[in-house]
Formats: structure tokens, C-alpha cells, sequence
């Protein structure tokens, strides 16, 4: 583990991955699933990073980070309206309790 | 050890034990404080890999915006008071044996594999290099990604808004 060696950026990536897909297959609020979520953008984020400083030398994975970047403000945006929605419904944002699409 | 090794491990294991008291936390609200932590920590590490544009835009998207529409979103959805059933989580065993198993196949590939490095690594600004390469070998690309955010935009409007019943 050092600040120059590309593994150990991959092995913290990889915790983090690991902690957000614990969080998505175990939470049962949807507003804790969404935050898992965006733990594995991030790692998949600190991947990109890493390649490119490491591997390539030029800045095309900090182009695809970025990406997932503005793709996870959308999802987030769009996720949270669901959440709302869903909580105006059935007063209760449980995952389980959310499984009809229509009343 | 000096200090950049020092610095070095203080972020990652800041990131890493956000990340553990967002999937831990019994708290929903701990938990989307922890998410602060991880996000801070990220940004660190795309510092320490030259990447100063990428790490300004995870601060500002990821804290100053998502972080705070996640805080709305947690108060505006469940009722504070009954802070023990805010965070309940189903299936621990189980998906503790997968994440186990991935996480070993996965550090396994990360320091057994003998990846292709570059020469030499630099350190300079990025901030030119992308605003290039996003208007001219990414230019289509970005300007998807202003449709999808408009769409997104629309979208989230359209979904949150009170249905007015005639």
C-alpha cells in the first residue's frame, strides 16, 4: 500500500464496491439503496482515475469519471423523485412494502 | 514513512469507514452523514492521482448537490422520531457471504494481475486537457449528456409534483 502503486487505489475501489452492493442487497429503505448506489459509482469512479493516471497518461478515464459523475446527479435526481412519490403513496418508503406498480 | 504516505492512508481510511457506517449504520441519518466522508475521501484520492478537475467536480456534484438531495430526501420521507426502525436491513448473513467471496476475488485481481503501466506518471493541470477532449474527440457524448440531464430534470419534476385531482 502506497500513493504510488496503482493496486492499492484498486483494493480501496474494491472495498468501497463491496460496502455499496452490502448496502443495496441488505437495505430495506429505498433512500439506503440509492446511497449504496452511489458507493459503487464511486468505486467504479476511483477505477477509472486510477487506470488513466496509471495506465494510459492521458486524461480519458477522467472523462468517463466525470460522466458517471453527471449520470449519478441524474439518477439521483430521478431516484429521490421516485422515493418521494412512493412515500406520498403508501406513507412508508420500506422496498418490500412498494410492490404493486399501480393501486 | 513520510508525510504524503501518512496523508495518503488517513484518506483511505476515511473513505473506506464512511463507506462501512453508510452499509453498518442502524441510523439512516448517520448514514447519509457517513456518505460526506466517503465522497470527501474520494476527492482526496483523485488528488493524490492528479485528476484537480475531476476531484473539484466530486466536490461540488457529489457533496454540495447529491449529499444534499439525499439529506432532503431522508427528512422529507421518514418520521424522525422512530429512529430504531429508520434503517433496517434484511438478509445480512447471506449477502455478507457474497460480498466476502467478491471482495476476496477482487483484491485477488487487483494485486495478482500484472497491469500495463506507463512510463512515467505525471502531474500536471487537467483542466485544459478535458475542456479539449469534450469538444472535440468526446463532443457528442456531451452534448448527449446535456439531453439526458434536461430529460432527467423533466422528469423529477414531473414525478414529484402533487397530482391536482379534478
Amino acid at each position: 500500500m502506497s500513493p504510488n502503486d496503482l493496486s492499492s487505489y484498486l483494493i480501496i475501489g474494491a472495498i468501497v464496491f463491496v460496502l455499496g452492493l452490502f448496502t443495496v442487497l441488505t437495505r430495506r429503505n429505498a433512500i439506503s439503496v440509492l446511497m449504496g448506489v452511489e458507493l459503487i459509482l464511486n468505486s467504479a469512479n476511483i477505477n477509472y482515475v486510477a487506470f488513466s493516471h496509471f495506465g494510459s497518461g492521458n486524461a480519458d478515464g477522467q472523462i468517463y469519471a466525470i460522466f458517471v459523475i453527471m449520470l449519478a446527479a441524474a439518477e439521483a435526481a430521478v431516484g429521490l423523485a421516485i422515493v418521494l412519490a412512493i412515500f406520498q403513496l403508501f406513507q412508508t418508503i420500506d422496498v418490500e412494502a412498494a410492490e404493486t406498480l399501480k393501486d | 514513512m513520510n508525510v504524503s504516505m501518512a496523508v495518503f492512508y488517513l484518506i483511505a481510511l476515511i473513505t473506506v469507514g464512511s463507506a462501512a457506517m453508510v452499509a453498518f449504520s442502524r441510523n439512516i441519518i448517520y448514514s447519509a452523514f457517513s456518505l460526506l466522508g466517503t465522497f470527501m475521501g474520494v476527492a482526496g484520492l483523485y488528488v493524490f492521482l492528479g485528476a484537480d478537475f475531476v476531484a473539484a467536480v466530486q466536490v461540488l456534484i457529489y457533496v454540495g448537490g447529491i449529499l444534499v438531495l439525499i439529506l432532503f430526501a431522508v427528512m422529507l420521507t421518514h418520521r424522525i422520531t422512530d429512529v430504531q426502525i429508520t434503517n433496517r436491513s434484511a438478509g445480512t448473513i447471506p449477502a455478507l457471504i457474497i460480498v466476502g467471496v467478491l471482495a476476496y476475488l477482487l483484491v485477488d485481481t487487483a494485486t495478482g494481475t500484472p497491469w500495463v503501466k506507463a512510463k512515467q506518471v505525471i502531474y500536471e493541470a487537467t483542466a485544459g486537457k478535458i475542456g479539449d477532449l469534450f469538444l472535440y474527440t468526446y463532443l457528442l457524448p456531451f452534448e448527449l449528456a446535456s439531453l439526458v440531464l434536461l430529460a432527467a430534470m423533466i422528469g423529477a419534476v414531473v414525478l414529484s409534483r402533487k397530482e391536482i385531482k379534478e
